[in-house]
């Protein structure tokens, strides 16, 4: 009995908590963010409520500066699977011609953490997945699977509900709403495995391939359109690189590698040196950033 | 493919947890470069001599490090040639017990630290008695800080002495005891030298190779269902997850409550049919005919469960409100859900001896043996033959903080011997009779704001319209049927109780009942709708402002109560909560009495 293995367990528990959150709330959503994470969770949902659709839409919080291949691949799952797929965009922030390069932190919080919020009161969502994993980041790896955010959508990390066993309390008033992390107890290798194993789509992104880069500070940023700018003396060279997480292509390091299957991939990322979040430019900022940001209401 | 282990460390603050599993990582080299520079970096500005502080790979929260202590659980994952782990890192202090009791429902063994210079503490016995009550089968008891005492023999075997008699109460499947210095990483990953007295292995070997997996005690198959799959005409599916033996196509089940037969059509593993499921696979099943199932309910083969209302539990109380018998909870158990009255409290245990503590009220982070009386019948088990269905949460329903976990003990006989007497007479023949239909309008205000009198007013226009009605109000049962009760709280909300049964009782006889009490507490008030039932439950604020109410003061009350001479007088010496969201509101500062009336007839009459 209980001969489940390590991936087998991972399944079921995240497809149990899909379930719970269906049979709970009135409105849930799935945030669908293009990388392989959602791509997991996209995978994990269409298997929970088979033969029915995943009974949920999906939302993408476009900050108008992801990859351009990411938004292809978006439109493509979309379609291929018939899915509900909501885009949200803070059209305020366009129109101030909010950007990475000028406005630093101000850029995260004003196309991504605000853009979420405004995408809550609009849609009134009562809960919403997210791929966040709990080895990601030190944070993380404190919150709850089902993570509660009041009436302004802030986390309160000190007065976390209690979650024991399986019994989630999924009660919440009008307004407020519940972040559910299918796969908080997946680990960066067990994503990789499962998309092996189940054979999942992912971006071609994650697989390395010769692209424009430069080279700035300990990062690779790739030059994916013509609004990138270039510091003096800044030259794009071609180098065969790819990303083991995708976001806003100016603040997203790729890394040199020559791993081009996901057999090569595993094999580096067995052997990794760094955290995958080193990739990511914001989390350096300061010691805390990103718990500060989630008690904002940021993912 | 290798199997998972769940584990917790726990321990009082300062034994070092968080130290023991940094450095556990640390050793096994199961940490990513980045980390170990930050926490190289992290060190010298957080600890005092420029050692590694390895507890800072745990302690994610800001508050965490500030304070230098852990509050809340810290999962971490780690993977060795022999297993995949999850540890989950938990507070020491007292303050956090509750968070402690998290990481403890979700692992499968513990390893709790003893600090061998302070030998066994109260936070020690308090983690093995949570350990046990959330269902760990298996403990391993960290002797750490073995450096200090100078790796002394004679203190290690006194503490395994007093670690033997801690577990003689429990049903521990294992107990294990492990000399090691988190600090210096003695017997962690490698055999300390320093120990020759000790032949064992180190902590790591041991939670590599022990097997948790111990065969389960009870036969047969059980299945709570999550949800109804219909994605179209033809198809009715029942979604959850098995968690206990097996399924497969062609088997007899039975479903409860309902207790109707059918057989299994098709057993789909996730996505895909399959021949056979079993324990801890998500599933989904057709059956061979339409039966009753729904959330919550349970399909079982080979086996049976209890079925019923009334059960005893032992629970951990986690709300910062103190629990008193008689308020109602949502209850979650399985799949399940419906209202709990903690009808009694047995006993507190104490957390030191395990010896019963007769009370009648049960503190955050107290252990407890209540009763609890659900209002829909609930299919359960023991916690010691089938964990999944014996467990469950209490929910305030005021303010939906998660406010005990508990584990069902046994039933209770009374249950089988008090069986609702069904009556032909029901409650909508009654009211038909009488050409209404029965709710009850709850008035609730300051003294003095005017509850009585709009009652009355209400009740003689509704009389005049020929509807049955009877008033509560203090004087006819203050006086009568609650005149044992004082004003402490207890008595408070058994005195709110009595009356929403009354209520109740007066609705199932085709009465349209009328309230008026000051009911100041949004908990006693969100009590009594739950008694009365929500449909039939109008709630009017008599929002009249104090000064008013104070103004006014016809029995004279709020001279007394400014003068001290009455204690806990709401509006004064005692707070009163507002409704929150009430059927209607009257100020009857702003509003004549008509007025009043008219308004509160508008808003019930196409209800009643």
């Amino acid at each position: 009995m209980n001969n489940l293995s390590h991936l087998d367990a991972l399944e079921a528990e995240a497809v149990y908590i899909m379930r719970e959150v269906s049979a709970n709330f009135d409105n849930p959503v799935m945030l669908y963010s293009i990388g392989k994470d959602s791509s997991v969770m996209l995978h994990l949902a269409l298997k929970a409520f088979a033969p029915e659709k995943p009974p949920f839409p999906f939302l993408h919080v476009n900050t108008t500066w992801k990859f351009k291949e990411m938004i292809e691949f978006r439109e493509h799952v979309a379609e291929k699977y018939s899915l509900n797929m909501l885009e949200y965009i803070n059209e305020e922030g366009v129109k101030n011609n909010i950007n990475p390069f000028d406005h630093g932190s101000a850029y995260t919080d004003i196309m991504k953490t605000q853009a979420l919020k405004q995408a809550f009161d609009k849609y009134k969502f009562d809960a919403a997945f997210g791929g966040g994993r709990r080895d990601e980041e030190k944070s993380r790896a404190k919150e709850r699977i089902f993570s509660f955010r009041n009436e302004d959508h802030a986390w309160d990390p000190k007065n976390q509900r209690p979650e024991m066993w399986k019994l989630y309390n999924t009660k919440i008033f009008k307004g407020e709403e519940v972040r559910v992390f299918p796969l908080s107890n997946w680990t960066e290798k067990d994503i990789w495995m499962y998309i092996q194993r189940e054979n999942i789509e992912i971006p071609s992104l994650y697989f390395a391939k010769e692209r424009p880069v430069v080279y700035r500070d300990d990062n690779i940023i790739m030059v994916d359109d013509d609004r990138m700018r270039l510091l003096p003396g800044e030259e794009p060279v071609m180098k065969k690189v790819r990303f083991r997480t995708l976001g806003c292509y100016p603040l997203t390091g790729g890394i040199e590698s020559d791993a081009d299957t996901l057999d090569a991939i595993i094999e580096e990322t067995l052997g990794a040196v760094s955290s995958e979040r080193t990739s990511r430019v914001i989390d350096k900022e300061a010691q805390g950033s990103m718990e500060r940001r989630k008690r904002e209401g940021y993912f | 493919m290798q199997d998972l282990l769940k584990f917790i460390t726990c321990g009082s603050v300062d034994d070092g947890k968080s130290t023991l599993i940094g450095h556990m990582l640390y050793d096994s080299k199961l940490i990513f470069s980045d980390q170990e520079e930050s926490l190289k970096l992290e060190s010298q500005v957080g600890s005092n001599d420029g050692n590694l502080d390895y507890s800072l790979l745990l302690d994610g929260l800001m508050a965490e490090r500030e304070q230098g202590i852990t509050i809340d659980v810290a999962y971490r994952y780690f993977t060795t040639n022999n297993r995949s782990f999850i540890v989950a890192d938990t507070p020491g202090h007292e303050e956090y017990t509750r968070n402690m009791a998290v990481g403890a429902s979700f692992a499968d063994l513990a390893v709790i630290l003893v600090d061998s210079s302070k030998g066994i503490l109260t936070q020690t016995k308090r983690h093995t008695r949570i350990c046990a009550l959330m269902g760990i089968k298996h403990v391993v008891y960290a002797v750490n800080k073995i450096d200090i005492v100078d790796y002394s023999h004679s203190t290690y075997d006194q503490i395994c002495l007093d670690i033997q008699k801690i577990c003689l109460e429990y049903n521990f499947k294992s107990v294990f005891t492990i000399p090691v210095s988190a600090t210096i990483g003695d017997n962690l990953t490698t055999k300390s030298t320093k120990t020759p007295w000790y032949e064992g292995p180190t902590l790591l070997e041991y939670l590599e190779n022990i097997d948790v997996n111990t065969a389960d005690k009870d036969s047969g198959s059980i299945l709570p269902i999550q949800r109804v799959c219909r994605p179209n005409r033809e198809f009715r599916g029942f979604q959850g997850e098995i968690i206990l033996g097996s399924f497969k196509k062609g088997d007899e089940i039975t479903v409860l409550p309902s207790e109707e037969k059918a057989h299994i059509k098709a057993v789909y593993n996730l996505d895909k049919e399959t021949d056979e499921a079993s324990k801890g696979q998500a599933v989904t099943v057709s059956l061979d005919k339409e039966i009753d199932v729904s959330r919550g309910s349970v399909i079982l083969k080979d086996t049976d469960l209890y079925k019923g209302k009334l059960f005893r539990a032992k629970i951990l109380w986690m709300d910062d409100k103190k629990l008193v018998a008689g308020k109602n909870y949502s209850i979650k158990l399985s799949t399940a859900e419906s209202l709990a009255t903690v009808m009694n409290i047995k006993h507190k245990i104490d957390v030191n001896e395990g010896s019963k503590v007769y009370t009648d009220k049960v503190y955050k982070n107290e252990i407890a043996v209540i009763d609890l009386a659900c209002k829909d019948v609930m299919i359960y088990n023991k916690f010691k033959n089938v964990k999944e269905m014996g467990s469950f949460i209490l929910i305030d329903n005021v303010t939906h903080q998660t406010a005990a976990c508990g584990v069902i003990e046994h039933n209770l006989r009374r249950d089988e011997n008090i069986i609702y007497q069904k009556m032909d007479i029901t409650r909508d023949l009654r009211s038909a009779q009488k050409n209404q239909k029965p709710k009850t309008i709850w008035f609730t205000g300051l003294s003095g704001s005017g509850k009585s009198t709009l009652a009355n007013a209400l009740e003689k226009r509704l009389f005049a319209d020929g509807k049955h009605t009877m008033s509560l109000d203090g004087d006819n049962i203050r006086l009568g049927l609650n005149k044992n009760l004082g004003f402490k709280e207890q008595d408070r909300i058994e005195n709110i109780r009595r009356i929403a049964e009354v209520a109740k009782l007066l609705n199932d006889a085709g009465v349209i009942a009328i309230t008026s009490f000051i009911s100041p507490f949004l908990s006693d008030r969100e009590n009594a709708k739950s008694i009365i039932g929500r449909e039939n439950f109008i709630e009017i604020y008599v929002s009249t402002p104090l000064e008013e109410c104070e103004k006014r003061d016809v029995k004279g009350l709020y001279k007394k109560a400014r003068a001290g001479e009455i204690p806990n007088f709401s509006g004064i010496s005692s707070p009163y909560e507002p409704p929150k969201e009430p059927d209607l509101t009257i100020d009857t500062s702003k509003v004549s009495l008509e007025d009043a009336v008219e308004l509160i007839y508008k808003k019930i009459s196409d209800s009643i």
